[in-house]
């Protein structure tokens, strides 16, 4: 970094990159500007106006995602004008729809929430607007509350730069604006894919998986990184769990490959985890009906059955289907227990299938 | 894939061939998408059908159903008779190379075209393209290799990417696109008929000493054994017993219903899973298993990635890792295996397999590692043949295209392929118990072109019979302009309308994979769209 290039940020002097915005540079350092729509590696959009920061010499305060850093520039990120700025800026987006956080999912996990605590925006001077679009339920996966949305954009960002399924956009104008698919159809009937790259990234409650409502806090909830068990992507995902129970996954923020991005399978095919009809003993077929028996029994039983095919017939008479969606250290010792313990090379999985 | 993930966006063209990406594999086609909307990159799409990525291309060629091997070749010819390739790789990295000119010379784009059916216009043009790219990348997925000459397109992709001289640099490459989650790790750890780890041959009596000493045993098996499609079509002679673990074959096997009189002639029968799948009905052992969420380990990405899985609530009832039932039941077979944790069953796994060996779990818990990973040093393998092509030169393969084993005749005059939606996996065992997913994808259909439509007189919602000279199914018809004349596509993943039970099972006689690609069917009109049955 070319140390000749310098910028003060709340009275320290810190380096910067060409082409680097101020919100950039404060963020490397550690300088935490509070921002609604900025999403990291997307076109900053200027939106919900939070990050605004006062520069000496400019008449007015500028958003700092999308103002370059330019030498010996003096940036105040939370001068007394600012946090007025952003107190108003709190207040008009909290009276703009209907954030009544006692049932909102978003509670505890939400960025106007949490902005409304670091202002001390207690009282609401502006009227509630009145909600014009009904919530959306139409669909099993995605809640759509149209009350609770700040029109930040992020998720039209996260659909059209991330995952790029363009579904939706900014339709009507003025009071009117509202998030919309093509035609202001409801999703299930629109070019969506249920990715839910949008849910993850809308920063208060207007967004919800359906499937996770009501099933927990995030307060309460455990997270457990892993590895999706779909596709070869190998998408790194977060287990939301409670009670023993995985009630969200989200794609885990920064990891590679999928960098948070998720697909509808990665993201709602959990179900089948907690479903009931899981195997839950061992079963033994006798007079073609399955009879419920302890481990012990079940697996003596296919040992000796195994140990007399094996002595009767060689051990090339049994193969071993090991399985691409076991883990690698269990298709280790399938291979091992079929050419070690069996002795015999029949091995395979459906690799080709 | 010989290349990483994250260097999609470095690409300067991208070949889609044989991969479904938006459905197949969601977050890569994201990759390929931003490549071309927000980079330079251009986007060739080889593909029978309109897939939803050919929105994104830059130029879409529809071949017909297994002509390939053709339509690489005449791409080739293209490249080289317009002196377009990279001469000082392929003097300097790779041989063959004059056989290989030999044999693609008489690819013509004309004579292709009658082949494949790409105009030869459009096959000039994605030759220029794909090699007057600084760098280009190559991905492809079971539309390439279930087929009878699947080995053979796998080698003609090579062969085109070597001839640019685009292996072994960043945003080039050839990329399959591995289907499950796990079959990766699941080859790379020897789950396959002639290799242990690592792809150590059994027939090499070196290495199977040294695995034996490994494992305390004797000696080991040194034929190769059979590959899954041959166990089951020996099952009931050869074959007395099998021991399934985590697979559904009654529903991925091609020619099902061959499979299921196969099956019934078992002696015995042992399946481990998680569900009662159509499979584990008819067994005579059932034994419950843990799903990803309640077992610890990793698996294997497609850019040969290893990742940790990681344990997150208890298994229902009296289910166990799959790990634990395999070792208490080999120790009472007589050879014990004995581990604390899937910890130590990967500190086994590396001190056997050179191309694993400096993978271990302290690292794996800070962040994934490709393989080969040799030491505990190496800071592991994103990109393969970087300095080198790792067998030392790159080797042409000179390949002439062969038909596929069944067409179309007048008994059964349309071509059926088979293929994934994006909201089933596989054989749906786990996909099919959300009831999100399920409403998005409730059952099986066939879909079918407008033109095909008219001339059987179908509508959308009719129910048809679909019929090979294997076996037939009912489902309902799609008419879409994903679909083009005289070619019918259904997704596998519906055990009641099982698209198997018309695949053919005829095999490339290489890599054994079945021919799901193309076979010959009828269809015929069973019910109007609505009306009571
Ligand atoms: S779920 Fe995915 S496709 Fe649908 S609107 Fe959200 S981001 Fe777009
Ligand atoms: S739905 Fe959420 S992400 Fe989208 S504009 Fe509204 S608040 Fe922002
Ligand atoms: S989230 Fe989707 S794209 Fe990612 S690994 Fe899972 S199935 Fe594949």
């Amino acid at each position: 970094m070319d140390s000749k290039d310098k910028i003060i940020i709340n009275g320290s002097k810190f380096s910067f990159r060409p082409g680097e915005t101020i919100l950039q540079v404060a963020e490397r350092n550690g300088i935490e500007v509070p921002t609604l729509c900025y999403i990291k590696g997307s076109m900053p959009t200027g939106a919900c106006r939070m990050c605004m920061v006062e520069v000496k010499g400019a008449r007015n305060l500028l958003p700092s995602c999308a103002t370059p850093a330019v030498q010996n520039m003096v940036v105040e990120t939370e001068s007394e004008r600012v946090i007025k700025s952003r107190w108003i800026n709190i207040e008009l987006l909290i009276s703009s729809g209907h954030h009544n956080c006692l049932t909102c999912e978003a509670n505890g996990d939400c960025r106007l929430q949490e902005l409304a605590y670091r202002y001390q925006v207690e009282t609401i001077r502006f009227p509630e607007s009145p909600a014009i679009y009904p919530i959306e339920t139409s669909n099993a996966l995605i809640i759509r509350d149209f009350s609770r949305c700040i029109l930040c954009g992020r998720c039209i960002q996260a659909c059209n730069e991330v995952q790029v399924n363009n579904a939706i956009s900014y339709g009507y104008r003025g009071t009117a604006s509202k998030i919309v698919a093509v035609g202001d159809l409801p999703l299930d009937e629109s070019d969506c894919v249920f990715c839910g790259e949008c849910v993850q990234a809308c920063p208060v409650g207007a967004l919800i998986e359906k499937p996770s409502r009501f099933k927990g806090r995030p307060w309460e909830v455990k997270k457990v990184q892993t590895t999706c068990p779909y596709c070869g992507v190998g998408c790194q995902i977060d287990l939301h769990v409670k009670d023993n129970e995985v009630i969200r996954v989200t794609g885990t923020e920064d990891a590679t490959p999928n960098l948070a991005s998720t697909c509808i399978k990665g993201r709602f095919g959990y179900d089948f985890i907690n479903h009931s009809e899981r195997l839950t003993s061992p079963l033994i077929k006798e007079n073609g009906k399955f009879k419920e028996v302890p481990w012990d029994e079940a697996l003596s039983f296919v040992a000796d059955r195994l140990g007399d095919i094996k002595s009767k017939h060689g051990p090339d008479s049994i193969g071993v289907f090991c399985s691409a969606k076991i883990t690698n250290e269990e298709n280790y010792l399938a291979q091992k227990f079929a050419r070690a313990a069996i002795g015999t090379n029949n091995v395979d999985h459906c690799a080709r299938l | 894939m010989t290349n990483p993930i994250s260097d999609i966006e470095e690409s300067d063209t991208i070949l889609v061939t044989g991969s479904n990406t938006t459905e197949g594999h969601p977050v890569i086609s994201s990759y390929i998408k931003r490549a071309v909307e927000f980079g330079e990159a251009k986007l060739i799409v080889i593909d029978p059908r309109k897939i939803p990525l050919t929105r994104f291309a830059t130029l879409w060629l529809r071949q017909n159903l297994g002509t390939d091997v053709a339509w690489v070749n005449g791409m080739m010819h293209v490249i080289i008779k317009e002196n377009l390739y990279d001469k000082t790789y392929v003097e300097t990295r790779t041989e063959g190379f004059e056989e290989l000119k030999e044999t693609v010379q008489r690819y013509t784009p004309e004579y292709v075209s009658k082949i494949t059916g790409i105009p030869p216009d459009d096959l000039v043009k994605a030759a220029r393209m794909y090699a007057e790219a600084d760098s280009a990348s190559i991905f492809y997925c079971m539309g390439i290799t279930q087929h009878t000459t699947g080995t053979d397109n796998v080698k003609s992709l090579a062969n085109l990417a070597m001839l640019c001289g685009n292996i072994g640099i960043p945003g080039g490459g050839v990329n399959p696109l591995r289907g499950q989650n796990n079959v990766q790790g699941a080859c790379d750890l020897g789950g396959l008929p002639n290799v242990f780890t690592g792809y150590q041959p059994v027939g090499d009596p070196a290495v199977r000493e040294r695995m034996a000493g490994a494992w305390g045993v004797s000696s080991l098996p040194e034929s190769t054994g059979l590959t899954l499609t041959e166990m089951v079509n020996k099952a009931g002679g050869s074959i007395k017993a099998l021991y399934i673990i985590g697979e559904n074959p009654l529903v991925s096997d091609p020619d099902l219903n061959h499979a299921e009189r196969a099956f019934a002639n078992l002696d015995f029968l042992v399946v481990q899973d998680i569900f009662l799948t159509e499979t584990a009905r008819i067994a005579d052992v059932v034994l419950p298993s843990t799903s990803y969420a309640e077992k610890s380990g990793t698996f294997t990405n497609t850019e040969r990635k290893v990742q940790m899985v990681r344990k997150a609530i208890n298994p229902p009832g009296q289910a166990r890792e799959d790990w634990e039932i395999l070792c208490d039941l080999s120790s009472r077979m007589g050879y014990p295996m004995e581990y604390r944790d899937c910890k130590m069953i990967m500190e086994e796994i590396a001190s056997v397999t050179p191309s694993y060996g400096g993978i271990n779990y302290t690292r794996l818990e800070k962040e994934g590692l490709h393989w080969p990973c040799p030491t505990v040093e190496h800071p592991g393998t994103p990109r393969l043949h970087v300095d080198k092509i790792v067998r030392g030169l790159g080797m042409f393969h000179a390949i002439e295209y062969h038909p596929p084993s069944e067409i179309p005749d007048k008994e059964y005059p349309l071509y059926l392929t088979t293929g994934r939606v994006l909201y089933h996996f596989h054989t749906g065992t786990m996909t099919m118990q959300s009831d999100g997913l399920n409403d998005l994808a409730p059952e099986c259909f066939v879909e079918i072109s407008l033109q095909d439509a008219q001339d059987y007189n179908v509508d959308d919602g009719d129910l048809l019979k679909v019929s090979s000279r294997r076996g037939e199914i009912r489902a309902k018809a799609r008419i879409s302009d994903q679909a083009v004349r005289g070619t019918i596509f259904i997704p596998f993943h519906f055990a009641k309308a099982a698209a198997n039970k018309l695949t053919n099972a005829a095999l490339d006689p290489i890599a054994k994979i079945p021919e799901y690609k193309v076979c010959a069917i009828r269809i015929e009109k069973l019910w109007v769209q609505g009306e009571d049955r």
